[in-house]
Parts: structure tokens; sequence; C-alpha cells
């Protein structure tokens, strides 16, 4: 089943095109990485899932549902699309439990102790079991993302975002949030991941999308990819990186 | 010493008037600034356009000229009759309601664009993203701001005086009328409203201790 449907998706920044013409569909538990340099435009494609970017042109659907036609209701959407952000965006000024608790309180009208009961079990899921009531400044970047994953976890998406997670962390604190984001993937969440940890593309994904000036320049599952690029742009990003 | 506490009853009068148009117009004018501030950062152009009117043509006019429209320019219709307290009243919150409008449109601003995009992603609507997480901090940020026009609309009570309001400085006024004691009732009503503002300050610091930034 296709959760994940992009019809040629364009869009511009003023006179600046940064995605030209994308089409990709993902399929009900499928871990896509997404890859390639910075200003490639693999953060505003993954901005586009959710519309936190407006669309310029084409299509984009989820679960089904159009989220380009303007009587969409967006709100109702999001709560199905999870989105993990690189720089973590925790609320400061909210405890780790009040972080979780919110959007289940407030979009989705969940109980307050079905919503700290649901916390609970993802804290723990996380290995965080107890920072509920510690403030988002207290604790270190892996903690914060893993807090972050728990976060939107917390409104049951059906859908998980991944924008570079481990980009602004420590590299001894990578590894806690990616195996975090291995149980998920395992657990069958669909998942599209843009980042730069090629280890973690290669064992964990179904299939790796390399985007280079708005285009995907090359898809295939990730050791046919990473092994043997057919792409000439796609072989030189990867010999720079690797 | 002997005209001072024969004064006091009168000046206390005073105190308590001020302190009364005081609270009101900043509690008036703090609405009249969210409002504001939030018509300021509407998508719609009418309410964009009624904000930046409002706000420009506040500050750019002096608050003893506002005073002198509502109070006399007002009363010259037969059909509005505005008591001094009420035009007073008004005055104050409506000029302090433009500064506020301001100062709560930059510290909206200057929020992270990364907390919206969490809230609203997470599905939460514009509303709920102002209310429960842009707002709560910017406030925070905001206190310091939010004192000092407390301070200046505190001080601009005083203005209303001319129109006969029996505030602290029209209560001085009265006092010096009958015992041509000027040096000792201007000090004394000075010593007055510094307390006042002093108490404001305090407060103000004791909130900004409670809402710690994190």
């Amino acid at each position: 089943m296709t959760m994940i449907e992009v019809k040629n998706l364009k869009k511009s920044f003023g006179q600046l095109e940064v995605l030209k013409d994308i089409s990709v569909d993902i399929k009900e538990s499928e871990v896509v990485c997404v890859i390639g340099a910075s200003g490639s435009g693999k953060s505003t494609f993954l901005r586009c899932l959710n519309r936190l970017e407006d669309i310029t042109g084409g299509r984009v659907s989820i679960d089904g549902d159009d989220i380009t036609e303007k009587k969409a209701d967006i709100n109702k959407i999001r709560q199905e699309v999870g989105m993990v952000f690189q720089q973590f965006n925790l609320f400061p000024h909210k405890t780790v439990m009040e972080n979780i608790i919110l959007a289940p309180m407030k979009a989705r009208g969940t109980s307050k102790e079905a919503a700290v009961k649901k916390a609970q079990e993802l804290l723990a899921k996380v290995g965080l079991n107890d920072k509920a009531d510690s403030y988002p400044n207290s604790l270190s970047g892996g903690q914060k993302q893993r807090v972050a994953i728990a976060r939107a976890l917390a409104m049951n998406p059906k859908i998980m975002l991944f924008d570079e997670p481990t980009s602004a962390l420590d590299p001894e604190m990578v590894g806690d949030v990616l195996e975090v984001m291995k149980q998920l993937a395992d657990e069958g969440m669909t998942m599209v991941v843009v980042t730069h940890e090629m280890g973690f593309a290669r064992e964990v994904s179904d299939r790796v999308l390399f985007i280079d000036e708005g285009l995907i320049v090359e898809e295939n599952e990730p050791n046919e990819l990473f092994s043997n690029p057919r792409h000439e742009r796609t072989q030189s990003f990867l010999s720079k990186i690797l | 010493m002997e005209v001072i506490i024969d004064a006091l009853p009168y000046l206390w009068e005073g105190i308590q008037v001020t302190a009364y148009v005081f609270v009101i117009a900043i509690i008036l004018g703090f609405i009249i600034g969210l409002i504001m501030a939030l018509f300021r950062l509407s998508p719609l152009w009418i309410l964009n356009w009624i904000a930046k009117v409002f706000i420009d043509a506040i500050r750019g006019t002096p608050i003893l000229v506002q005073l002198f429209f509502f109070y006399f320019g007002l009363n010259s219709f037969d059909f509005i009759s505005l008591d001094r307290t009420t035009a007073g009243i008004i005055t104050v919150a409506i000029n302090a309601g433009a500064y506020f409008a301001e100062i709560i449109r930059a510290g909206i601003q200057s929020m992270d664009k990364g907390q919206t995009e969490a809230a609203r992603s997470l599905g939460l609507t514009g509303t709920q993203n102002m209310r429960y997480i842009i707002l709560p901090q910017a406030f925070r940020r905001m206190l310091p701001t939010f004192t000092n026009q407390a301070i200046i609309s505190l001080k601009d009570t005083s203005l209303l005086s001319v129109i006969g309001i029996a505030d602290l400085t029209q209560q001085g006024q009265v006092v010096i009328a009958a015992t041509f004691k000027a040096f000792e009732i201007w000090l004394v009503v000075g010593v007055m409203y510094f307390i006042m503002i002093y108490l404001l300050s305090l407060l103000s610091s004791y909130l900004e201790r409670r809402f710690e930034l994190r």
C-alpha cells in the first residue's frame, strides 16, 4: 500500500527553483533515506511532505489524502506525520513530560492520564524514563533528540520524517539516536530520513534516494546504490563522503 | 513636618485614584496591545492596516493631546458624555496599548521559527501554537520591556490632573493651594511616585524570577 505519493513536486523560493520535478511513491513500512549535498533540496523535499513548505507545483498525498488541495485539513494530516528536526525544537518552557503530552491532549483530545501513560511508555522506549520532569535545557543533545522522537511518536503517526536528526549531535551521542530509529524501522514504521549517516542508510533503509539540484538523480536499494552507483553525480558525491 | 502630616490623608486619596486609574488602564492597555500585535502579524491586510494606523497615530501624537481629544474633543458631541476618569483611563490605556503592541509583536517575531514548526508538525493549529508555545515564551522575554512601559504609563497618569482627576498630582496641587508649601509637598509627592514605581519594579523582578527563562 502506498503511504506517500509524490507526483511532479516543484518548489521555488522566489526565483530560486529548489525542487524541479520530484516523483516518488513510498510504501507502508518502507524506510527511505534521502542523501545529497547541502543545498540539493533534500530537506526542502522532506518539509514539503507535511507542508511545512508551501508547495509550488505538483501533488503530495499522504495515506490517500491530497495535502496540496486548498481544502485539505492540514492539521489533521500532520497529526499522522511525525517530524524530527536537526535542532530538536523541544519546547524549552515545558518539561519533557509536558513536551510529549501537549499535542495528544490539545490536538487529539486524549485524556491527561492516557497521554501520560503513553508518554511514560515512550520515554522507556527511548531510554529516558528518569527524565520526565527535567527541562529540555538540562539534557544532552542525544537525549533531546530522543525526547523529540518520543514527542512525535506520542501522536501515533503513520509516518515519521527525520530531517538530519543526528547532524547537530556530538559523535558519541549519534549511536543512541540511530538505535532508537532502527528499532522504529524494525517495528514497521514508515520512515523518510534525510541523513548523512551512510552507515545507517546502508543498514536500515529499504531504499536510498540521491537528490541533486532539485531532482532525484538515482534511487536504489542501499547496497546497490552505495557499491554500484550508476550515475556520475552519485559517484562523485559518494566518493567525497565515503 | 506638621504640614506634611496634615497633607497625608489628602495625598493618600490621590494615591488611591492614581493606583486605580493605572491598574485598570494597564490591564486594558495590555489587552489592546495583544490584539493589535496579533492584527499586525495577521496575514489579512485589513487587520494589519488597522493595527498599523492605530499604532502610528498613537505613537505619533502627544499623550496630552490625546487626553484633550478624548475628554474635550469627544465630549463636544451631544450624544457622547465621558466622565473625566473614563476619558483618563481610555487615554492611558490606548497609549500604553500602542507601545505594548510593538513590544509584543517584536517578542513574538524574535521566537525561533523551529518552535512554530515543531508545534505545527505535531498537528497543533496556529492558535494553539500561539497560546501554548509562542506567547508563554515570548511573554517571559518581554517582561523587562513591559515593566518599562508600565512605569512610563504610571507617570503618564499624572497628566490626568490637568482635566481635574483627583490623582496624586492633583491632590498635591490642592494641598499647596491651601498651604503654600510647594517645596515640601512636591518633594513628598515625588517620593510617593518613587515608592509606587519601586514597588512595580520589585513585582517585575519577582515575576522574572518566578518565570525564569529556561
